[in-house]
């Protein structure tokens, strides 16, 4: 069961340079290691959140990011953390954010299901399965009115392509031939409901074709052939040659929710994939082709340590937004009501 | 256009929108049928707007009101000024996770970063006979959102107004034009103006009650005080325009002056936008009143199709003058 984990050779042009691998892998391993540190402190009790864990899933936003321009736009969901760092997010706004502080980069009042970071693109993170497509299309719309050439990528798992949102959202894409990129991270579970009972398609990719526009399924969990699809889609969109459905498939580590006991999940199976891990394996590839030695990347996990050391001590010592902030940005202005 | 030929409301929303169109090129428009080649609009609001600013600023959309929405919100967070067309106002339900979830809230969740400036224009109201799923009143579930502000103007004037004012406006607005109102003369709007959003109107001076009301009701509000004028009772009568955030500073100076008020609407009484005024008055000026305020709406049921039950089901003048006669005479 366990998908083809190591970095193969796509269709889709020549290897990535290792200047871009190393790119990929940075971000790889800052995912893991950010998700490492939240279970941590959530553990710990010196953090209270709803948290959904990305983990299984760094290699995707890795990838499609390392493809993408800062000025490209990207709409997430709640399981999304890993989206937005691949993106750009700096980690002192994230962490006070996810713990309530004013400081965070929502001053506190979204908190890790509504992260936003529009200096990176990263535009609207939402909690309802399926909304990030809409919201993607009127993004990329934006751009075809400007006639510039940025790219909008909206990511969501496989469960959130059977509500009606993802259909009407990929009509309207494939009819406008908007410059829009639909990532589903097929991580086999809609919540808790594995996904041969909750979607009747047996690849979600093959959807597109209702929609006319191209779709693909890949290894998600190949920086490789990630980055290939995702740079194929990111290039047609920017290029005016319309949408793409890329369907990753990768697999959630952990249940739905932190906390929640994923007995749903059948043990061997998810054995198989844990075992199958695709950051230590993404790590000694790198090594084993000569990419990077075990000093280099053992540098950048270490700077990554201590950033992480800074952001979590940032964010407990920051302040919590005073009462004033309560009745704060519902408009503009104050409220007349 | 000379300033003594009439134009209703249908035009006055349309010189509205070109108007808007013709000063910033960022304000677009996109719905279904909106587009000249699919007749501007099933009556013909957006008639012209495709023809004069091109079918990319006016843009028609498949049957999808969730895509819709979500295209106008994500253009309004770069700087576009999206004027989104619901058809008809109980359509606003298949949208509702985009206006609720995400128009209204972005601008808090994202701590004041990001900004919907959105206008969702929807039309509704009951007397066609369009029967339970196309002539709802269903204001009070977007009032009762956090973050969005709801309009519903009663005259041309207004209607342009309030419009030209929505779309400057850089948080999400809902519209709200009445059905059966739409054709009537009324005195021209002055180009370019501005009907401030959450000021409410005086619309008829009295001092023996208070009748506060917006929409189609507005105008069966003035026609009772009249017949009422007849009877020796002076109602006053206000228009709100904007029903959220609504105007209490205008309400409840003249409330305190006529000591009565009644609040009047299609929708539902149940539960219904009549239910807040009335309990804000009684609460600012319990003391002085003299009667308990009075609420009219439409019963809790469906919008019925046969026609003298749906009469029944609307709110009108003769309402609203019993509700008067009764609070004057209330002991």
């Amino acid at each position: 069961m366990a998908t083809v984990n190591e970095p193969r050779a796509g269709t889709g042009g020549a290897r990535p340079t290792d200047e871009i691998l190393l790119k990929i892998y940075k971000k790889v391993t800052l995912i893991r290691q950010n998700d490492n540190r939240s279970v941590a402190v959530l553990k710990a009790g010196r953090l209270s959140m709803p948290y959904y864990s990305p983990r299984g899933q760094e290699v995707i936003p890795s990838s499609v990011s390392t493809a993408l321009r800062d000025d490209d736009y990207i709409c997430t969901i709640y399981r999304g953390i890993h989206d937005m760092l691949a993106k750009g997010m700096p980690l002192r706004d994230l962490w006070a954010e996810i713990a309530g502080r004013v400081t965070g980069i929502c001053k506190g009042k979204g908190g890790p299901m509504h992260l936003t970071y529009p200096d990176k693109g990263i535009m609207v993170t939402t909690g309802i399965v399926g909304s990030s497509m809409p919201i993607a299309n009127g993004l990329a719309w934006a751009s075809q009115m400007d006639g510039n050439d940025k790219v909008t990528v909206a990511y969501f798992g496989d469960g959130a392509s059977n509500i009606g949102a993802f259909h009407e959202a990929l009509n309207l894409a494939g009819l406008w031939k908007l410059p829009v990129v639909f990532v589903c991270q097929n991580n086999r579970f809609a919540e808790h409901t594995a996904y041969n009972k909750s979607t009747a398609a047996d690849r979600i990719a093959d959807r597109a074709i209702g929609y006319n526009m191209p779709g693909v399924r890949v290894d998600g969990n190949s920086p490789v052939e990630m980055y290939q699809a995702a740079k194929e889609a990111i290039d047609r969109a920017r290029a005016g040659g319309g949408p793409t459905l890329i369907e990753a498939m990768t697999f959630r580590f952990s249940g739905h929710v932190y906390g929640d006991d994923d007995a749903y999940m059948d043990p061997v199976v998810k054995a198989e994939y844990v075992a199958a891990d695709p950051v230590p394996r993404f790590r000694s590839w790198l090594i084993s082709e000569g990419i990077a030695t075990d000093e280099h990347l053992g540098a950048i996990e270490r700077a990554i340590e201590a950033d992480l050391d800074d952001a979590v001590s940032f964010a407990e010592t920051s302040a919590f937004p005073g009462l004033e902030e309560l009745e704060r940005d519902v408009f503009a202005g104050e409220i007349a009501a | 256009m000379s300033a003594a030929e009439k134009i209703n409301i249908l035009q006055a929303v349309n010189l509205a929108l070109a108007d808007a169109m013709a000063d910033d090129v960022k304000v677009v428009v996109l719905g279904e049928d909106v587009g000249d080649p699919e007749g501007g609009g099933v009556i013909g609001i957006t008639r012209g707007l495709s023809t004069r600013f091109g079918e990319a600023r006016c843009r028609s959309t498949p049957i999808a009101e969730q895509a819709i929405i979500g295209a106008a919100i994500g253009a309004s967070l770069v700087g576009y000024k999206p004027v989104a067309e619901i058809m008809l106002m109980n359509f606003t339900a298949v949208a509702m996770d985009m206006i609720v979830n995400h128009a209204a809230k972005l601008r808090y969740m994202s701590g004041g970063q990001t900004s919907v400036p959105i206008v969702i224009r929807t039309m509704t109201g009951a007397g066609f006979s369009s029967g339970g799923q196309h002539s709802d009143y269903v204001e009070g579930w977007f009032a009762h959102t956090a973050g969005m502000k709801v309009v519903a103007p009663s005259t041309a004037a207004d209607a342009y107004g309030l419009m030209r004012s929505c779309i400057d406006d850089p948080d999400p607005c809902l519209f709200i034009e009445n059905i059966p109102t739409y054709w009537l003369p009324d005195t021209p709007p002055e180009s370019g103006s501005r009907t401030l959003l959450g000021q409410a109107k005086v619309t008829r001076e009295g001092t023996d009650v208070t009748i506060v009301s917006y929409s189609r009701v507005a105008r069966e509000a003035l026609a009772a005080a009249e017949a009422l004028s007849g009877e020796g009772i002076s109602a006053e009568v206000i228009d709100l325009r904007t029903i959220s955030p609504w105007d209490k500073k205008t309400v409840l100076a003249s409330v305190a002056k006529t000591k009565r008020a009644i609040v009047a609407h299609e929708a539902l009484r149940y539960f219904g936008p009549g239910g807040e005024i009335a309990s804000t008055i009684n609460e600012e000026l319990f003391s002085s009143l003299k009667a308990p305020v009075s609420r009219l709406g439409a019963p809790t049921t469906p919008v019925p199709f046969s026609k003298p039950l749906e009469d029944a089901f609307m709110v009108g003048s003769k309402e609203i003058v019993a509700a008067a006669k009764a609070l004057v005479a209330y002991k």
